[in-house]
């Protein structure tokens, strides 16, 4: 580790412990709640005509919405739904970048101009509007909305595993598979893929975070998850209308959303700085 | 010279490329695009077959392809299926209100962000700059608009709920917008400014006898602000992107309004057109950043 001559994102840089473990704790508390969200909460969907827009109270920590529903309930049981959009959406764009990524390194020289700048030309999309071509002709959705967000992060990773496969290739050992005759497969299976994983996990984290919030920003325009289901950011959208007379119907969740990239983004850096010791961007 | 060419040419083909990958999202785009184009009109084998006709629909799709990049080439981004009018007077039209935001987003996100590195040298100053930045990346732009709005529209009624009618409106808008950005400049600035007060000249200009101020504001600073200007083209996302949000959350006409109702009545001639304008423009900021690049700092030109 040479962590002297590394120089982290100022960012992160003095961050005390303290916020690290608790970033950390939020995360573990949020991932239960995805998990298990009777744990905590009561039926997302039960209305109560007649608590409707009550302010938040010993009895409703978050207050009621327009249909008296539990304003924290619907967020816990949210958790789910909002997480389980940013992974599928994470793990789409780690799978096929990585793919492309490793295909791109290993391949002749036009074909790794031609895979390089079809990923430029992806990044070349702001990720919403690109999210909101892919919708117009998929349709709205929670899959529209999770494949959308997965092809749009995924040029990121496919140029990290790129520039990593460059470096796996010429090294020593995939040199002397070579010479033993290992199969091609063998060769990318066994030596190159588990070599250029490294980054990956960690970059994946920091972007579940922006997965996240894409899909809160495509799902408060009413592209994602349709009413009722207690999505963060369909909850922001529904309670919107109702902002003069009860601020958090829409501004606890959106809270919540913003805690829950704030922990990942912490966490993510923290273990940046610590496995890798270098920059990574 | 050569990199300057070679620069312009991977533009160009990422150009080509992006207007093909929209084009594909359009064939394959489920329904047929007479049904599209009918919409609820009379639909007799007549006019389907003048829609065809009319459209040009019944070419080979290569031939239709060509046509379409020559056409965008020229500045000419097809007609929309329902409004029934050239897509470019539709942009036309809805892009003033929503440049308008993007600029003065852009303005106040970077004068704020130069603020703030330049000021927050101290570690405590630093420290909580810094959390407000983490905050300020993390928070989704509907919620900062959100939470503005109630305070300074509903509480204090300083500004209009919604609207584009005079400088009033623009402001909440635009410092909703201003926010996120003016959180990864200040990070940016900041690091820039920390590698720059460790080089050489910035001894050279202390051992001058220059105040600590003085070798921050007339020697590092411009060293910071070059990595910010690799940003341009990212800023330009976030702005086009953010301003689809805020228009919605603010009920303001624009680019993102247009965009929005396009893609919710499938008119795929507008989003096609407004995707594929915002990837040329990102493009075009890119190269034009990496070619100030080599202008401003002479050590690239070399390799």
């Amino acid at each position: 580790m040479t962590l002297a001559t590394a120089r982290p994102l100022s960012l992160g840089l003095r961050r005390p412990r303290p916020a690290v473990a608790t970033a950390t704790g939020f995360l573990v508390l949020i991932g239960v709640a995805a998990l298990w969200p009777g744990l905590f909460a009561g039926d997302p969907l039960a209305a109560d005509p007649f608590h409707v827009l009550r302010a938040p109270s010993a009895d409703h920590w978050f207050g009621t919405d327009q249909l008296g529903r539990d304003v924290f309930d619907r967020v816990v049981h949210g958790a789910r739904h909002s997480l389980a959009i940013g992974v599928a959406a994470t793990g789409i764009a780690v799978t096929a970048g990585v793919l492309l990524g490793v295909l791109a390194g290993l391949a002749h020289r036009y074909a790794d101009e031609a895979l390089s700048r079809s990923f430029d030309a992806l990044s070349a999309f702001p990720l919403l509007l690109l999210a909101l071509l892919f919708i117009a002709v998929a349709g709205p959705g929670t899959v529209s909305l999770v494949v959308a967000i997965g092809i749009a992060t995924l040029p990121h990773y496919a140029r990290v595993v790129r520039a990593q496969t460059f470096v796996v290739r010429r090294a020593g050992y995939v040199t002397q598979a070579v010479a033993f005759g290992d199969s091609r497969t063998r060769l990318v299976l066994r030596h190159v893929l588990p070599n250029v994983l490294g980054p990956i996990p960690v970059l994946a984290m920091i972007g579940l975070g922006e997965a996240v919030l894409a899909a809160a920003g495509l799902s408060f325009l009413g592209m994602g998850p349709q009413p009722p289901s207690p999505e963060w950011g369909a909850m922001l959208s529904e309670g919107r209308g109702y902002l003069r007379i009860a601020w958090w119907a829409s501004v606890l969740p959106g809270v919540v959303v913003t805690l829950t990239v704030i922990a990942l983004t912490v966490t993510g850096r923290h273990l940046q700085r610590r496995f890798e010791g270098r920059e990574q961007w | 010279m050569t990199a300057v060419l070679r620069r312009l040419a991977t533009g160009a083909v990422v150009l080509w490329a992006a207007a093909t990958a929209a084009y594909l999202a359009l064939l394959a785009a489920p329904g047929d695009t007479v049904d599209s184009i009918i919409g609820d009109g009379a639909d007799t084998p007549l006019i389907r077959s003048q829609i065809v006709a009319e459209w040009g629909l019944n070419r080979p799709a290569v031939v239709q392809y060509a046509d379409y990049l020559l056409r965008a080439a020229h500045g000419d981004l097809g007609r929309s299926y329902l409004l029934q009018r050239p897509v470019r007077d539709i942009v036309g039209e809805q892009i003033w209100p929503t440049l308008k935001l993007a600029l003065f987003a852009a303005l106040l996100g970077a004068l704020l962000s130069l603020l703030l590195a330049v000021t927050t040298r101290r570690p405590w100053a630093r420290r909580a700059s810094s959390t407000a930045e983490l905050v300020l990346v993390s928070t989704p732009p509907f919620l900062i608009g959100i939470i503005l709005l109630s305070v300074f529209s509903f509480r204090f009624g300083l500004f209009p709920v919604a609207g584009d009618r005079g400088f009033a409106a623009l402001v909440l808008p635009a410092v909703t917008l201003a926010l996120p950005i003016a959180g990864v400049l200040t990070q940016v600035l900041r690091d820039g400014l920390d590698r720059a007060l460790e080089e050489p000249f910035a001894v050279t200009a202390r051992s001058r006898g220059l105040r600590e101020s003085a070798v921050l504001l007339r020697h590092a600073l411009r060293h910071a602000l070059l990595p910010a200007v690799t940003l341009t083209g990212w800023l330009f996302g976030i702005l086009l992107g953010g301003a689809v949000i805020i228009e919605q959350v603010f009920g303001r006409p624009g680019l993102g309004q247009v965009t929005l109702q396009a893609v919710n009545t499938k008119d795929m001639p507008v989003v096609l057109a407004v995707v594929v304008l915002s990837a040329a423009v990102y493009v075009v900021l890119n190269t034009a950043a990496d070619l100030a690049y080599l202008l401003i700092d002479p050590r690239l030109r070399g390799s």
